[in-house]
């Protein structure tokens, strides 16, 4: 019966050539801010570095998502909130590092607890200034809440815009919890103002090395944790589920089980990614859970090219980049590319960039393949 | 020698006012001097500003000399610190420590002087006839115009009334010309003025013209209770009511008096009871017993919100045991009949929030409820039917007549529906007809539309909020009862929001259009066979959806702001309104925008305005598990797709 | 024969020479570079375009003077898109990446919060210019706008007085973050202390962009009926403000039975708002349109002719950019340098005439002196000054009514040098 299933590599051998290619440039990013004098042509400006580490979290949450979207057709419109969970998290523990160091020098309160007159910490506080503890909040949290949604949800079968709306209808009920400074989670203007993590000052550039280091390792484990799970019989089974739902159940697969999973698995993955992104840029605010912030997140992924796990980081990264490149260069003017952009890759390159890629490789191939002309389209 | 000098200044001084001006200065450095006599000589006979502030300080021992600089400043003392004018030129400068500046001190003679002068000693009388009290409320402190207005009140001049309304209505003006106190009144694009202190016509003018005559609200109160108290006797009905009205609860013994009066006078019910129930409001309190208990009689009837209050404070206060049973019932029975009317004013204001919801939604339930796009673009349409509406008011502003103003709005709609369908029509040629069947797609396009549409409005109207007026006829409200009020624009705009829902059912179920656009939504291709032009139908229903969505604008202006974020605002609830009534029903639209409305404004009391709304999120998110495809779900084949 | 690796570093090399000696060549002649970072879209671009226009109006006008120390100034503008964490991104790359002297921006605390760590990290120089809850103060930045006490305590002061109609309950509603928190908490403190009982206070708070002010409005009235004269202190933040007072005029509200002072609505918000029923009602600021003084009419007909435009308005973050504008290159003239360490030092004591009047005092503990003013609308949407103080107030960056705040001390000059110390960091010089 095996046979019946092929089963896949992880990655082809070009696969792996690509993979480390990519690892290896971006390990050389540290080395060449550290190693390489100012001035040089090769030299990784400072500011270069956080702003490439926060990428690549933004990349984790899109791998994240696709996963559900592109291979269990779940839309969520939601997974922002997954990541700004793992990032409170991870803001939390960052804010009991703070210790006496705050401007009203307490040390069991951050200062907005100070501020608001309470005077113990809340419950929910409580552990928060351990960092295996909060490490493993960062999993527990979104991934229970994941859990908890998931199984109402696919158990009555919501589906389709359903699902998106109820995962936006998420992510703003939390967006408008945190905002009230009652919550305990700094209101407004949320958890900021970090010293030091595991003992290391977050601002030096040795931590900064770090920090990026761990969020490439963590991409990178992402991607492949993620492409063994495609290439597995779930991913196979997830495909199926995005394809005809109905049928997978008749053939006896757990559809449920299935979606369960891999959603719950897909909301932890963002809440490492928040998490890993809160150090790196030294804020977390209740905005992360605005439901254009997840619109967003989708759109990475449809850029890059969704269903495919390559897409999707190359999506993060293109849009962020542009994104950063063009608020600098055309202040006045980049929405009206960054919006022309999105129009014009659902016009011409339906599949996203993966897409174009694949598509001028078979127009090259097919001529010698086929050995005939290319057909005008 | 000083006798030449100073007739050399006054030659100079209407020769030329600044090289006057200049010699103040001069004459004000040299008071500085050691010794001030001959400059205090030459300032008193000045008619000048500067002088005269410059030798009032002196007389108060408020002038300095400055050490940094040696300047002549006046000092006006303010805490520990002094705030520092500089004499010389007027100019406000400075705070400084009392060690920083030198008093200027003076001897007997150089006293003399400015007490011969006039300074120092007592002021100018006030002047008592009417014209003068008129020019007094041009003053330039409150203090002065609060006398001018009791001046006014005093005199007992009926010729008082329209000034001191008009002073309230800020409708009082000192023409630049000449300085004369005048009434201005709307005469088309310009004014007509009244010279205030004789109420005679003395032309028309321009606002640019006229300076207002300002006053604070502390004026306001001592104007509007000087008219009240003659309002009492006004031959106007209404007038007479609102001033019994503006009594209760606060009338003083004098007013109680002519209140009496008035009353027996009265003829008119409506005024007869608003005139009982100010005196029972002030009698609650009266020594008599028997006066005491017919008052609360008269109060207990009342819904007024002021009513109630005087009545718990008159329970605490009351110690005969009779009384105050009677109090009590009272009280409870206006706490009762003010508690229903809590309720149904908060039914009013969730219906009034559904019918915003409602109209915010209606054109999704089209675009993506109909034909199944997930338009993101959708609260960008709203936000240009919001932009046509300030467009057509300042065309209206600029080329029509003042007395046609009003009518904008209904220019609007029109306008608003037109230029958002058009933009959709654009839309769905343009970008949406390749995209039908990847629903998912449509949201990354429509997103990146949004995003353009945004930053184009921000380019071409600038980024600060614009300014819609409401037409007059949607402006202000009434009282129904007790506290209630009914605003006239959130009204008109339930009124209007189930106009358009109306509409469109009508267009839906019996227009052929209708019927078209049904036959395409249900099954394109058996559509097609029959003849029906797809492609058209499908552009003509988004086009549809989105004029929609741009009336809803036009109704949106007129409560909220106008700013490139409109559409932000309402996107999500549109969402929201649209999957919770059932997608593709717009029954399910309008119960879901109605119980959204209604149900948030039933907890916001209870819960806060914030967790009411997370609270309804989450019912939402739960209800969606009982009913997995909405309130009104479609049965059938179409469900599925 | 050259290895390739060989000849690749020497090409390194010998660009990294080549670009050093090309910079050094061309410093002298090379402009200052100012950082603007304000959101030009989002939310916030409503507000803070405006003060990107102006310090865009500043930097034109300083050039046309001749430049800073011989050299051109040059506005390196940024959109951080009203997005907190792009704030401190965009922060870094104008600080590392353009080399900025200086940076005007910011308008919410919560953008200020998240690009402060940058400045602290990099030594950079931000100028802000927004009334905000104060309890901060950093080596980096210098603070322009209002602190509470420059705002919200006059203002009340006023109120309570006969003049402003000897109000006796209080209702402060604001929106739900950190400013009208820290407002309505130093008011509830000061309107107790002045013997207002806890039942005359009425607190209320709503989220970002709330629309839908009916509830409210109606607490409101009912609140106001029990015979006390009553006054609003609303911190509502800009976009909500068009709704409430929409809903505020047509639900019958005048300003002479319940006043409504606002800290946040200026020239350019009623811009917003058709301002005919909202005659009366107040607003405390440092600065207002309407203040007449030379350099205001300069100040306005300068932003008249840059904006090219007779219908905007001036207001008071405008002129808070001003103040800071003319402040730095004034420090920048007698530090005969734009380094930021030395701009710092210059700024103490440094003097601006400013359009509200007066001469603005930049303090040791990196705020202003500013005179405080409260007007009441006008129809035509300016304001109508009815009380102002005699002189500027110094601003407190630490509240006197918070006591964990009382204690603290801001105070960037020996023996102090801290910007939160309950004691000074030096002792005395023997």
């Amino acid at each position: 019966m095996r046979e019946r299933y092929p089963t896949y590599p992880l990655l082809s051998a070009v696969g792996w050539l690509g993979f480390a290619g990519v690892g290896v440039l971006l390990l050389l990013v540290p080395i060449a801010n550290l190693f390489v004098p100012p001035g040089s042509a090769l030299h990784m400006p400072d500011y270069l570095v956080p702003l490439i580490g926060k990428y690549c979290t933004y990349a984790m949450l899109a791998l994240a998502l696709d996963l559900i979207w592109g291979y269990a057709g779940i839309l969520s419109l939601g997974h922002g909130a997954f990541f700004a969970l793992g990032g409170y998290c991870m803001g939390m523990y960052l804010m009991r590092q703070i210790g006496a160091r705050g401007v009203y020098g307490n040390a069991e309160l951050p200062d907005f607890m100070v501020f608001l007159n309470w005077k113990e910490l809340p419950w929910y506080w409580q552990g928060f200034d351990m960092f295996w503890f909060a490490a493993i909040m960062v999993v527990l949290v979104p991934g229970i809440l994941a859990f908890v949604l998931g199984w109402l949800t696919f158990r009555s079968r919501v589906t389709g815009v359903y699902l998106s709306i109820i995962t936006q209808a998420m992510t703003f009920a939390l967006l408008l919890a945190f905002f009230r400074n009652d919550m305990g989670f700094g209101g407004n203007n949320g958890l900021t103002d970090f010293k030091e993590i595991l003992g290391f000052n977050v601002q030096a550039p040795e931590t900064r090395i770090g920090l990026y280091l761990a969020s490439v390792i963590g991409l990178a484990a992402t991607f492949l944790l993620c492409r063994w799970i495609v290439t597995s019989k779930l991913g196979r089974v997830c495909l199926a589920i995005r394809d005809a739902e109905s049928r997978v159940r008749f053939l006896g697969y757990s559809a449920t089980g299935a979606k369960l999973f891999v959603f719950t698995l897909s909301a932890v993955l963002a809440g490492i990614a928040g998490a890993l992104y809160v150090p790196q840029v030294g804020i977390i605010n209740p905005s992360e859970f605005s439901p254009a912030n997840s619109i967003e997140v989708a759109i990475w992924v449809a850029v890059g090219g969704r269903g495919t796990l390559v897409g999707a980081v190359l999506g993060a990264f293109v849009v962020n980049w542009g994104k950063t490149w063009l608020t600098g260069a055309a202040p006045d003017a980049w929405l009206f590319v960054l919006g022309g952009l999105f129009v014009a890759v659902t016009l011409i390159f339906p599949k996203g960039i993966v897409g174009l890629a694949q598509q001028i490789r078979l127009r090259r191939e097919a001529p010698r393949a086929v050995a005939k002309p290319a057909e005008g389209d | 020698m000083s006798c030449l000098r100073l007739a050399i200044l006054l030659i100079v001084a209407f020769w030329s006012v600044p090289a006057a001006a200049q010699d103040v200065s001069e004459l004000i450095r040299q008071l500085g001097e050691s010794d001030p006599k001959p400059a205090i000589e030459a300032l008193a006979k000045q008619d000048d500003p500067k002088a005269k502030a410059a030798l009032e300080a002196l007389a108060k021992g408020l002038l300095f000399r400055r050490l940094e600089d040696g300047a002549v400043v006046i000092g006006d003392p303010d805490g520990k610190m002094f705030a520092i004018t500089n004499a010389e030129t007027g100019d406000v400068e400075d705070m400084l420590e009392p060690d920083k500046i030198e008093v200027i001190a003076l001897d007997a003679a150089a006293k003399g002087l400015l007490e011969q002068a006039g300074i120092g000693g007592a002021k100018a009388a006030v002047p008592l006839d009417f014209a003068g009290a008129v020019k007094g409320l041009n003053a330039d402190s409150f203090d002065t115009k609060r006398t001018a207005i009791d001046q006014l009140t005093a005199l007992g001049d009926g010729r008082a009334i329209p000034v001191l309304q008009a002073l309230a209505d800020g409708r009082l003006f000192s023409r630049k010309s000449d300085g004369l106190i005048v009434i201005g009144d709307p005469d088309g694009n310009r004014l007509r003025l009244t010279d205030a202190s004789t109420l005679k016509v003395v032309g028309i003018g321009d606002a640019g013209d006229l300076d207002p005559v300002f006053i604070n609200n502390n004026l306001r109160n001592v104007v509007s209770e000087a008219v009240g108290k003659l309002g009492l006797l006004s031959p106007d009905a209404g007038q007479r009511r609102r001033a019994a009205d503006a009594l209760i609860g606060n009338a003083t013994p004098d007013a109680v008096g002519l209140l009496r009066k008035a009353f027996a006078e009265e003829r008119n019910g409506d005024v007869r009871s608003a005139m009982a129930l100010a005196i029972a409001s002030a009698e609650v309190a009266a020594e008599d017993k028997g006066a005491r208990l017919a008052a609360v009689d008269v109060l207990a009837g009342s819904t007024d919100l002021r009513v109630r209050s005087l009545l718990q404070a008159r329970l605490a206060a009351e110690t005969d045991p009779n009384v105050r049973a009677a109090v009590q019932i009272a009280f409870d029975s206006v706490q009762r009949k003010l508690q229903v009317i809590g309720w149904a004013a908060n039914l009013f204001q969730g219906i009034s929030l559904g019918s915003v919801l409602l109209l915010a939604a209606i054109g999704l339930a089209i675009t993506f409820g109909v034909m199944g796009v997930i338009n993101m673009a959708h609260g960008e349409m709203i936000m240009l039917g919001a932009y046509t509406t300030y467009v057509t008011q300042e065309v209206f502003r600029a080329f029509i007549p003042q007395a046609y103003f009003d009518l904008y709005l209904l220019c609007a709609v029109p306008a608003g529906f037109a230029v958002a369908a058009l933009a959709g029509i654009a839309l769905e040629r343009g970008v949406i007809r390749f995209l039908y069947g990847r629903a998912l797609e449509t949201l990354l396009a429509t997103w990146g539309i949004s995003l353009i549409l945004q930053q184009l409005v921000r380019t071409v109207f600038g980024a600060p909020n614009k300014e819609v007026s409401n037409p007059s006829w949607m402006t202000g409200g009434f009282d129904l009862v007790g506290g209630f009020t009914v605003t006239w624009n959130r009204l008109v705009i339930i009124l209007f929001c189930f106009l358009v829902l109306g509409a469109i059912a009508l267009i839906l179920r019996r227009t052929s259009f209708g019927l078209h656009m049904r036959a395409v939504t249900q099954n394109r291709d058996m559509a097609a066979a029959m003849g029906i032009p797809t492609a058209r139908i499908d552009a003509m229903t988004f086009g549809l959806g989105s004029g929609v969505a741009g009336m809803a604008g036009v109704a949106l202006s007129q409560i909220g702001n106008v700013s490139p974020n409109l559409g932000q605002i309402y996107i999500v609830d549109s969402f929201l309104v649209v999957v919770f009534g059932g997608v593709g029903s717009l029954a399910g639209t309008l119960v879901g925008a109605m119980s959204l409305g209604i149900v948030n404004k039933l907890l916001e009391p209870v819960a806060g305005a914030v967790l009411g709304k997370v609270a309804i999120l989450v019912a939402i998110i739960l209800f969606i598990q009982r009913r997995p495809r909405g309130l009104f779900a479609l049965k059938g084949r179409a469900a599925d797709a | 024969m050259h290895s390739p690796i060989t000849l690749a570093k020497t090409l390194a090399l010998g660009a990294g020479l080549g670009a050093l000696m090309w910079s050094a060549a061309a410093s002298a002649q090379a402009p200052i570079k100012v950082g603007v970072l304000h959101s030009l879209s989002g939310t916030m671009a409503i507000s803070e375009t405006t003060l990107k226009d102006t310090v865009l109006m500043m930097v034109d006008d300083i050039n046309k003077k001749g430049g800073l120390l011989g050299r051109k100034v040059e506005a390196v503008v940024v959109d951080p898109a009203s997005n907190w964490p792009l704030f401190a991104e965009k922060a870094r790359e104008l600080i590392t990446k353009e080399k900025v002297s200086v940076v005007f921006g910011c308008w919410t605390s919560v953008s200020r919060k998240s690009v402060l760590p940058v400045f602290e990290e990099l030594n950079g120089l931000l100028f802000y210019p927004v009334q905000y809850e104060g309890e901060e103060s950093s080596k980096n930045v210098f603070y322009t706008g209002a602190a509470p006490n420059q705002q919200a305590i006059p203002a009340v002061e006023y109120l309570m007085s006969a003049e402003g109609g000897a109000a006796k309950r209080w209702v402060l509603a604001g929106t739900d973050y950190v400013y009208p928190r820290t407002t309505n908490k130093i008011l509830e403190a000061f309107l107790k202390s002045k013997g207002v009982p806890a039942e005359d206070i009425m607190i209320n708070y709503t989220p970002f962009g709330h629309s839908d002010w009916q509830t409210i409005v109606a607490d409101i009235k009912k609140f106001a009926s029990a015979g006390k004269k009553t006054a609003v202190v609303s911190t509502i933040n800009g976009d909500a403000n068009v709704p409430f007072y929409k809903e505020l005029a047509n639900a019958g509200i005048s300003a002479k039975d319940i006043p409504v002072v606002a800290f946040s609505v200026g020239e350019e918000e009623l811009a917003g708002i058709d301002t005919k029923n909202l005659v009366g009602h107040l607003a405390a600021w440092n600065y207002f349109q309407s203040v007449k003084n030379p350099v205001n009419d300069g100040f306005i007909k300068q932003w008249k002719t840059f904006i090219k435009s007779d219908k905007r308005v001036t207001n008071d973050p405008m002129e808070a950019t001003y103040i800071g504008f003319k402040m730095w290159a004034q420090a920048v003239m007698q530090a005969g340098t734009a380094d930021v360490d030395a701009v710092r030092q210059a700024m103490y004591g440094q003097k601006v005439k400013a359009p509200g009047g007066f001469n603005s005092v930049m303090n040791t503990n990196h705020h202003l002196s500013k005179p405080v003013y409260i007007g009441e609308i006008r129809p035509d949407g300016q304001f109508n000054v009815v009380w102002k103080t005699k002189g500027p107030v110094k601003a407190d960056a630490w509240s006197k009514f918070i006591p964990e705040s009382a204690k603290l001390t801001a105070d960037w000059t020996y023996p102090w040098v801290c910007g939160n110390c309950e004691k000074p960091k030096f002792g005395k010089y023997e």
